[in-house]
């Protein structure tokens, strides 16, 4: 890189700015900027931090609601649930750095997204994640799988918060790009939240946390870049872990929160020291001046450059009262972590940088922030896929091998060796964990209980972008109405391909379209979210996953039921179909894929009146005691919902077939808005339906033993099920 | 009854703890911040799990060191009852109140699952007062170094002492019933005094309330009640 005095296009363009970017830059400076500036715009505006090809479309997402104490725009969402509490949440990504190094990366996406919602003021109390992975037989999965599952755990279970659900699944689209997106639900007063915004020209900027190194500088630019065969050399660039600071940071701050001393506050997350300063400063509408001699680091000779573009972890800037400024300093120090006022605010709206007695960065806050380039970039979706039929799809197998197929394979197989690497009962709350529908967390002291779930099917997406992003908000939406719990809000983790490309564009233009339209529907606003472009390896896109996280409330955790089945004698019905259905809809599912060997197809369409209408009666059915287990049918359809229900459950369960029509349609069908639940009293479940006018077809009965027979085909025993479930991925690891 | 948890930083199952101990005894435990080298009196201090310093340099050591800790080996001396869990029962085993060590779990993973325990025959301890020998109980585990380890003359000695205070026993048919390769399944053990005992699983997240097992309740009801005596 050329001197810092006398920047070029080119270094603009090794930062990944564009040649229109730096040409804007130099109008709006008026000068060439030195090398500290340059990096401090190129990470500003990276897709990382500025949203340019997305903001377009996520301006469209619906993000109002009375719920809705804070929607998108801040550290995280906050949504009020009562009681004067509010429930603080945001997913992250950090796919990019996980796939170098992937312990790291992902147990610096967990600390990450722990701080934003610390940050808010909130107490995290639970985590989640939705993870993808390549091939399960592609040579690099093994360690990418468990070196992220154990940068999960190593970080959520030193820093004591349960990692409660998520989800794992397998393409060979993320061969060379997984997907590692994480999830934190944090509980706040909802009349004490902290917001990053300065105020009052002259108060004192405090830098807490860990020191400033030189690790992971740049990071927002890489995460805003393709990945090619070189990327593996990146490795410095990934930030390192400490979950031991990062809970003493998080008890710290949450301490000084509660001494009433913070004015405002943000993390350090991405594009680090540079993000942090300037969003405070320009939300608040002012200035901000740092000497950056004051910061802590812990390398010699760091230069501005350095020091703005680090994304060493830990670490938060905030504005503190000024006659508090003893009382913060105290709890630092109990704490043993670093406090150091390292400037302060100043009304000029502008970013004042000093080094060594000299200016070394002065540009005006307003282009960074408010101008970044926002591009309405052209796409053109592809054509529709064709609707496969069951004749096209159904193989002549018998059932319980078709079953056990599918139960073994690798997207349906059990998750338990990953999730049992999680501490998912520290806090105590934990209600249920993962393994089922949604989680709960008990709201501590309290009867209430959070259900939280991430869901997305990402070959719906790319076969159909708008059903499919309707479907990842309808299935969050199921896994939530399945605990009992009433659906309240998401947050979004947009990951897609290179947006210069139309098709990609189109992927995303359809996906948050479709998003928007389930949430407005279902009244699930999205209240934060993030989006992870450019995940391409060498041209190849991923399948586009656009994860919904969702957040839902139960008014006493005692009523909320799962999905093993209790009690032998009850009736079991299908929500949401018919008494003369005898087929489904195979094209797109995991059917398809794992029996037919065929990817692609129109997927199952989503109806969200009918979505927003049988979740209304599950949630009924559980309130009213009538239900006793619930399961949402999704992927793999009734059969593996059904298999699913007795593996988890007390007793078995038999069910009859109709007595025409494809019978592996019928089992194996991904038709949208079911749920399987069994009642305890049927009379009662049929008169419900009926004032609901929702159909609901009694499929069969559960049985004291324990085993799934369906129609006249030979009974197979849970235990049977359960090892070809739990093995494959044990198998696999070793 | 009278009791205190010590808190380091990076301790995380101390509230969790506290909620326990309040719910079985409607006290709350004094809490003691790792710097403090007094020691209120009581009838047990407990050493909760988390990560005490990190888990830096290793398991429990850096907290072992703790002014508090001085504090404990004083009140153990006087013949104090402690009860150290998980990260606790590591830290007692580097202050040197229980022999042997726990090392890294066999599977070399985070292990986070439900164990059945049996209570063991013993010398004569407070702490397990109300359990008749063969009492099972289902509790979980959560830790990354929870394999106890020690040469076979300690294991014999602390076989034939009467110092096993709980094994590991068959949960899951299909599964292996020790979920780290700890030797000879102990999953908790006794000082020779019988009033210092170490145990990998967490009692206070099975409380019933909510909680898939009821099982920590009882056993932290015969250790509080035992111990008040």
């Amino acid at each position: 890189m050329s001197n810092a005095s006398e920047m070029r296009f080119s270094d603009a363009e090794q930062m990944g700015l564009s040649f229109e970017e730096w040409q804007l830059i130099l109008t709006r400076l008026g000068r060439t900027p030195n090398l500290c500036e340059l990096g401090i715009f190129s990470a500003m505006w990276s897709e990382h931090c500025s949203y340019k090809s997305s903001k377009k479309w996520l301006k469209t997402l619906p993000t109002e609601g009375a719920q809705v104490i804070q929607g998108p725009g801040e550290n995280a969402g906050v949504v009020d649930i009562g009681d004067g509490l509010a429930a603080v949440f945001k997913i992250e990504s950090h796919n990019h750095p996980s796939f170098i190094e992937p312990y790291q990366g992902a147990a610096t996406g967990v600390g990450g997204i722990l701080r934003d919602v610390f940050t808010m003021g909130a107490r995290p109390i639970a985590l989640l994640n939705a993870l993808r992975f390549g091939d399960i037989a592609h040579e690099k999965t093994p360690h990418l799988l468990s070196g992220v599952v154990a940068g999960i755990g190593g970080y959520g279970n030193c820093i004591g918060i349960p990692t409660v659900g998520g989800e794992v699944n397998f393409h060979s689209s993320y061969n060379g790009n997984i997907l590692v997106n994480a999830m934190a639900v944090g509980l706040a007063h909802s009349d004490r939240i902290f917001y990053s915004a300065a105020t009052g020209a002259g108060n004192p900027v405090i830098y807490v946390g860990a020191k400033t190194g030189r690790d992971g500088i740049h990071g927002a630019t890489m995460a805003s870049a393709e990945f090619s065969d070189e990327t593996e050399s990146k490795r410095p660039t990934v930030q390192v872990g400490d979950p031991f600071t990062g809970k003493l940071l998080m008890e710290a701050c949450l301490e000084l929160m509660a001494a009433d001393a913070v004015l405002s506050i943000q993390d350090m997350g991405a594009a680090g020291l540079t993000s942090s300063s300037v969003e405070m400063a320009s939300k608040g509408g002012l200035g901000m001046e740092i000497d950056l001699d004051l910061v802590p680091v812990r390398e010699e000779a760091m230069s501005a450059y350095e020091i703005m573009l680090s994304e060493s972890q830990e670490r938060m800037l905030m504005v503190i009262k000024p006659e508090q400024a003893e009382t913060a300093r105290a709890i630092f120090e109990k704490w043993d972590l670093d406090f150091m006022p390292i400037g302060k605010v100043t009304d000029t709206q502008r970013l004042v940088l000093l080094k060594d007695a000299q200016i070394a960065c002065d540009i005006p806050l307003a282009p960074l922030v408010d101008d970044a380039p926002e591009y309405d970039r052209p796409y053109r979706p592809e054509e529709l896929q064709p609707v496969l039929s069951t004749a096209q799809l159904e193989k002549d197998i018998p059932l319980d091998e078709v079953l056990k197929k599918m139960l073994s394979s690798a997207d349906l197989s059990s998750r338990r060796w990953v999730y049992e690497q999680y501490d998912s009962d520290v806090m105590a709350d934990t209600i249920s964990g993962p393994g089922g529908n949604a989680a709960m967390v008990r709201i501590h002291n309290t009867d209430k209980g959070l259900a939280v779930c991430t869901d997305c099917t990402p070959r719906y997406v790319e076969a159909d972008p708008f059903e499919g992003g309707k479907q990842a908000v309808c299935e969050a939406y199921r896994n939530i109405s399945a605990t009992g719990a009433k659906p309240l809000a998401v947050t979004n983790n947009l990951n897609f391909g290179n947006p210069e490309k139309q098709d990609i564009m189109a992927q995303i233009v359809g996906a948050v379209t479709g998003m928007g339209k389930a949430c407005k529907a279902l009244d699930t606003p999205v209240v934060s979210g993030n989006v992870s472009l450019y995940n391409e390896t060498d041209g190849m896109a991923i399948q586009p996953c656009p994860v919904i996280g969702m957040i839902g409330i139960i008014d006493d955790w005692r009523t909320t039921i799962g999905a093993g089945l209790q009690q032998a004698g009850q009736a079991l019905y299908v929500v949401g179909q018919s008494d003369k259905t005898n087929d489904g809809w195979l094209g797109c599912s995991v059917y398809a894929r794992e029996i037919a060997r065929r990817e692609g197809g129109a997927p199952p369409s989503v109806d969200l009146e009918a979505e927003a209408k049988n979740g209304q009666l599950v949630r009924e059915a559980i309130a009213k005691g009538i239900a006793s287990s619930v399961q949402d049918i999704s992927d793999g359809g009734l059969l593996i919902a059904m298999a699913e229900m007795v593996m988890a459950g007390q007793c078995g369960a038999k069910i009859t077939p109709p007595d025409s029509g494809s019978l592996h349609g019928w089992a194996f069908g991904e038709d949208q808005a079911r749920y399987i639940l069994a009642v305890r009293d049927a009379g009662e479940f049929a008169a419900l339906c009926a004032g609901h006018q929702i159909e609901a077809v009694r499929i069969g009965e559960t049985i004291s033993k324990t085993e799934l027979t369906v129609g006249d085909l030979p009974p197979i025993s849970k235990e049977v099920m359960v090892a070809w479930h739990t093995s494959p991925i044990p198998a696999l690891m070793g | 009854m009278r009791s205190a948890i010590l808190i380091f930083p990076g301790s995380n199952c101390d509230r969790d703890m506290m909620v326990a101990v309040e719910r079985i005894t409607g006290r709350r435990p004094a809490l003691v911040w790792h710097k403090e080298s007094q020691l209120d009196p009581v009838d047990i201090v407990i050493i909760p799990g988390g990560f005490s310093f990190g888990d830096y340099l290793r398991c429990g050591a850096l907290a072992a060191r703790a002014p508090a800790m001085e504090a404990v080996v004083d009140h153990a001396s006087r013949g104090g009852a402690v009860l150290g869990v998980c990260n606790g029962f590591q830290i007692l085993l580097e202050t040197g109140l229980l022999p042997g060590t726990l090392v890294r779990n066999s599977g070399l993973k985070f292990v986070c699952r439900e164990t059945r325990l049996a209570v063991q025959e013993t010398i004569e301890t407070p702490l397990l007062s109300n359990l008749a020998t063969g009492t099972e109980l289902v509790i979980p585990v959560a830790h990354n170094e929870g394999n106890y380890f020690a040469d076979v003359a300690l294991l014999d000695s602390l076989e034939q002492g009467g110092q096993v205070a709980l094994r590991y026993v068959q949960n899951d048919p299909a599964r292996a019933a020790n979920p780290n390769g700890s030797a000879r399944d102990i999953a908790g053990i006794l000082s020779a005094n019988g009033r210092v005992m170490g145990m990998m699983p967490h009692p206070e997240r099975a409380m019933g309330n909510g909680h898939a097992s009821e099982d920590g309740r009882e056993f932290l009801t015969s250790v509080l009640e035992g111990v008040a005596r």
